[in-house]
């Protein structure tokens, strides 16, 4: 515990250090490095199976109290942001050299730091004040980092939407805990004990933290908030601050009690529809980074996924769907971390070397930027589902657990079990048509304008980092098997099953991902083996290069080439229904076309239809108080005083 | 000593009717004063038999800063800002003493309903403290002249002591000295606003500041 507490401090300390000017970032992003690697040592102990440490210090704050604790759950959220953190301030140096001297780097590295803090503090609390104080933390200093680009329209619109989104989402929080807390008489998450009415508990929860989380309809300052941050940001924000949304709602369920079934159904309703959504409209993007956070909402719509089956395993009394829907969802978890930090990291490199986030500007990259384009294809496999990647290993225990539902017992299980298999397949489907896309587009083919032409490798502080998630990538793939047993505190912790029903069903979940593991690591080898000979083969011959775009044509140019929204064009017409793409095109005419256009855009269906009108007519209501507002401070403190003595004499009625 | 607490309570009311029927803001910057010394004594004369060197250093500090250092700030305000007088309030001094008036029926009739923790030094505490309160309320409220917001606040201020130092007696030092500085930084700011204000517009009749309105 101290450990940690002394690594929260480095990471604090390094923040306010970095605000001295001259220090230029290092101290910042030092100190995170640096306190992130200390609390790293806790978390893990944690993981291996020491007994949970624990602090309480008295705290003047009614109700409050600073008490932290490092349990299971905690530490395998800590593993992921801590990792992480460190990662991505180490790129970050690299990353904001580029604004040196035209922006105050040392505030960026001061909220940097901030919100890693607030984002350990969120995971040890164990006191609903000290919980929400670090939720707000976290709030805000992501929220200063959205708007680093503040001159920039778009930055300032995402700020506002993410600050308003995050507001929402405590406020139901606020009432969720605050409520629980008077119930259950105590503000320790300890003594917080079944509300009579959890239902409602329920959905407060599923609100406040889905907000965080980013469950559809939600989820809307996603796709504004992650591209306006800086690329190193986006990933910490992506990669695990939403998670902090799965942290916070499976730690409300171990309050609430007893599960009824419908929770179960909510999440994989929600699941699936975040899942499919997410991932259809990050078909149709071709900003890199929209199209990456709208798989974030993919992702998480896996994740509740995963926890709605663990649910409604839990609830029928099938312990092998509860343990492995709950294992699929927390490895996601951590999976998600890494493919996804990887995959803006990778973005960001691009846009580094671009100064372009737009897809059909680019093209070619995998020639100039190798490190980047490799590392970005792992990412890309593992995002997708695919075998040898951690992305599968996690897919798999929930189809694995959804396979056993579907034949093991009666109707109320099978049914949601089918239904998380179908989902599941549309999904992977789906995702991995979009990164085909992405990675064709940004990295094949020949560049499509001067930006992609001029492009070079990033820096070694950007590079590094994302070679370590690539290969952390293949390495959870490939040893998933062997690292199933430590998943087994979390979850007997989280489904309060008894600890040997929780290992049998972990080791059935074994033994099949070992033969693929091993299979894909043959198979590895064996490509490895096969390129090996290429090599030798190709050793003494002479090597021609050629253009990669031909075709036949007699004078082929890059806009010839397939952009993202051709490519995507087919399937985005299939669900044109949902997605409701704007399309404004001017044919070519006559037989000898002369100019012709096409540009099309899809909004997020979501902001545009229940969103806007909610908040029209939030803005109509409130404007009919519009009278109250005269710009006077005498008015203002005539209401306080009328109220404080109609309230006064109303008390003594 | 219960006698010369309902003295000083008595002095109270009276000083707050002054304070609603003058127009001379010299005077009132005086009225506030007075207050504040009567009301420096009071640790003192409420914890006579038990004298400790806290409650005398309370009432020494407190009394010093609003008989002294308050009203030398409030004078140096007004001589910057160059105004004397309150010209044309909201609300007229007639209608204002009547005000007064009943908002002390109000604290009476309220008083009589608060059911109090301990035993209190005197029934004339907790009305007299009250009709202070809405005073200086009414004060911000009814008056132009920024300076005379600050008045009114620094009223207010001296019914919640008297309401503390009488009634919970027990106050912690800390939290006095915090209300203390607070009362001060905000005494200290509103001057500077003031003469800035008046700097840059002039006058300093808050009712025409109302630019910022949506």
């Amino acid at each position: 515990m101290t450990l940690l507490l002394a690594g929260l401090f480095v990471v604090l300390a390094g923040g306010f250090l970095s605000l001295f000017p001259r220090s230029s970032g290092l101290l910042g992003a030092g100190g995170a490095v640096a306190g992130c690697l200390m609390g790293l040592v806790p978390a893990f102990a944690v993981l291996a199976g020491g007994s949970p440490p624990s602090l309480r210090l008295p705290w003047a704050v009614p109700g409050g109290s600073f008490h932290v604790e490092i349990d299971a759950l905690s530490a395998f959220f800590l593993v992921p942001i801590l990792a992480l953190s460190a990662l991505g301030a180490v790129y970050g140096v690299a990353y904001l050299q580029a604004w040196r001297g035209r922006k105050a780097i040392g505030l960026a590295w001061l909220a940097y730091n901030t919100l890693v803090a607030s984002m350990i503090l969120v995971t040890i609390a164990r006191n609903v004040v000290l919980f929400l104080v670090a939720w707000e933390m976290m709030a805000l200093a992501s929220f200063f980092l959205v708007v680093f680009e503040h001159e920039r329209e778009a930055s300032r619109e995402a700020g506002w939407t993410y600050l308003v989104a995050t507001h929402l989402g405590t406020a139901f929080l606020l009432a969720f805990f605050l409520m629980l807390g008077r119930e259950s008489g105590s503000f320790e998450f300890d003594r917080l004990h079944p509300p009579s009415q959890a239902g409602l508990f329920f959905v407060l929860a599923l609100v406040g933290f889905g907000t965080k989380a980013g469950f559809m309809p939600l989820h809307v300052w996603l796709p504004d908030a992650h591209p306006a941050a800086p690329s190193h940001v986006s990933a910490l924000m992506s990669g695990v601050m939403i998670k902090t949304g799965v942290y916070g709602l499976v730690r409300a369920l171990t309050f609430l009690g007893p599960l009824p079934a419908w929770w179960g159904w909510t999440l994989l309703v929600v699941g699936l529809t975040s899942g499919l959504l997410g991932v259809l409209f990050a078909l149709a993007q071709h900003d890199l980074k929209r199209l990456l956070a709208y798989h974030s909402v993919e992702n998480i719509g896996i994740i509740a996924m995963g926890l709605g089956l663990g649910l409604l395993g839990l609830h029928y009394g099938n312990p092998v769907l509860a343990v492995l829907g709950f294992a699929g969802a927390l490895l996601h978890v951590v999976n998600h971390a890494i493919f996804k930090g990887l995959l803006f990291l990778g973005a960001g490199a691009v846009i580094h070397a671009t100064q372009t986030r737009e897809m059909d500007e680019l093209g070619g990259l995998m020639k100039r930027m190798p490190l980047t384009g490799a590392t970005f294809l792992i990412g890309a496999a593992a995002i997708s589902g695919l075998p040898p990647l951690n992305g599968f290993v996690s897919e798999f225990l929930i189809y694995l657990g959804a396979y056993r539902g579907a034949t093991s017992a009666g109707a109320p299980v099978a049914v949601p079990s089918i239904a998380a298999i179908a989902g599941l397949a549309l999904i992977g489907g789906l995702a991995a048509a979009c990164f085909a896309k992405a990675c064709g587009v940004v990295f094949l083919g020949e560049p499509r304008g001067a930006h992609a032409s001029g492009a070079h490798e990033a820096p070694r502080a950007m590079g590094i980092p994302m070679l370590v998630l690539a290969v952390a990538c293949v390495a959870i793939g490939l040893l998933g098997p062997l690292l199933m047993r430590t998943l087994a505190p979390v979850l007997i912790q989280v489904t309060a099953l008894p600890p040997a029903d929780v290992v049998t069903s972990i080791d059935e979940a074994a033994r099949p991902l070992r033969f693929i593991a091993g299979g894909a690591g043959g198979f590895l080898v064996l490509a490895a083996l096969l390129a090996l000979a290429r090599a030798v083969l190709l050793s003494r011959r002479p090597i021609h290069e050629s253009v990669t775009w031909d075709c036949g044509y007699a004078r082929p140019t890059p806009r010839m080439q397939y952009t993202s929204s051709s490519f995507a064009q087919p399937l985005t017409d299939l669900f044109g229904l949902v997605l409701r793409t704007k399309r404004r095109a001017s044919a070519p005419r006559g037989y000898f076309p002369g100019e012709a256009a096409f540009a099309s855009e899809t909004p997020d269906v979501w902001r545009e239809t229940l969103w806007r009108r909610l908040f029209a007519g939030a803005t109509w209501g409130f404007s009919k108080f519009a009278w109250l507002q005269q710009g006077r401070v005498h008015l203002y403190i005539l209401y306080i005083a009328l109220t404080l003595v109609a309230l006064l004499i109303w008390g003594l009625r | 000593m219960t006698q010369m607490i309902e003295a000083v309570m008595v002095l109270l009311v009276l000083t707050n009717l002054l304070l609603l029927g003058t127009s001379r803001l010299a005077t009132c910057i005086r009225t506030v004063a007075i207050q504040g010394v009567a009301l420096g004594t009071l640790p003192v004369l409420g914890h006579a038999h038990e004298l400790s060197l806290r409650l005398v250093l309370l009432a020494v500090g407190s009394a010093s800063l609003k008989g002294v250092v308050f009203p030398f700030l409030l004078f140096r305000a007004m001589r910057e800002a160059d105004v004397r007088h309150e010209i044309e309030p909201f609300v007229g001094y007639t209608a204002s003493i009547l005000i007064g008036i009943g908002s002390l029926a109000v604290s009476v009739w309220a008083s009589s309903r608060i059911t109090l923790p301990g035993p209190a030094v005197s029934s004339l505490v907790l009305p007299a403290a009250l009709f202070t309160i809405l005073v200086g309320l009414f004060v911000i409220v009814s008056r132009r002249k920024a300076l005379m917001q600050v008045i009114g606040y620094l009223a207010m201020e001296n019914g919640i002591y008297a309401f503390g130092v009488v009634l919970v007696g027990e106050i912690p030092m800390l939290v006095e000295l915090g209300v203390l500085l607070d009362v001060f930084v905000a005494v200290l700011v509103m001057g500077i606003a003031i003469y800035h204000i008046r700097r840059e517009y002039d006058h300093i009749d808050v009712d025409e500041l109302d630019a910022l309105k949506g």
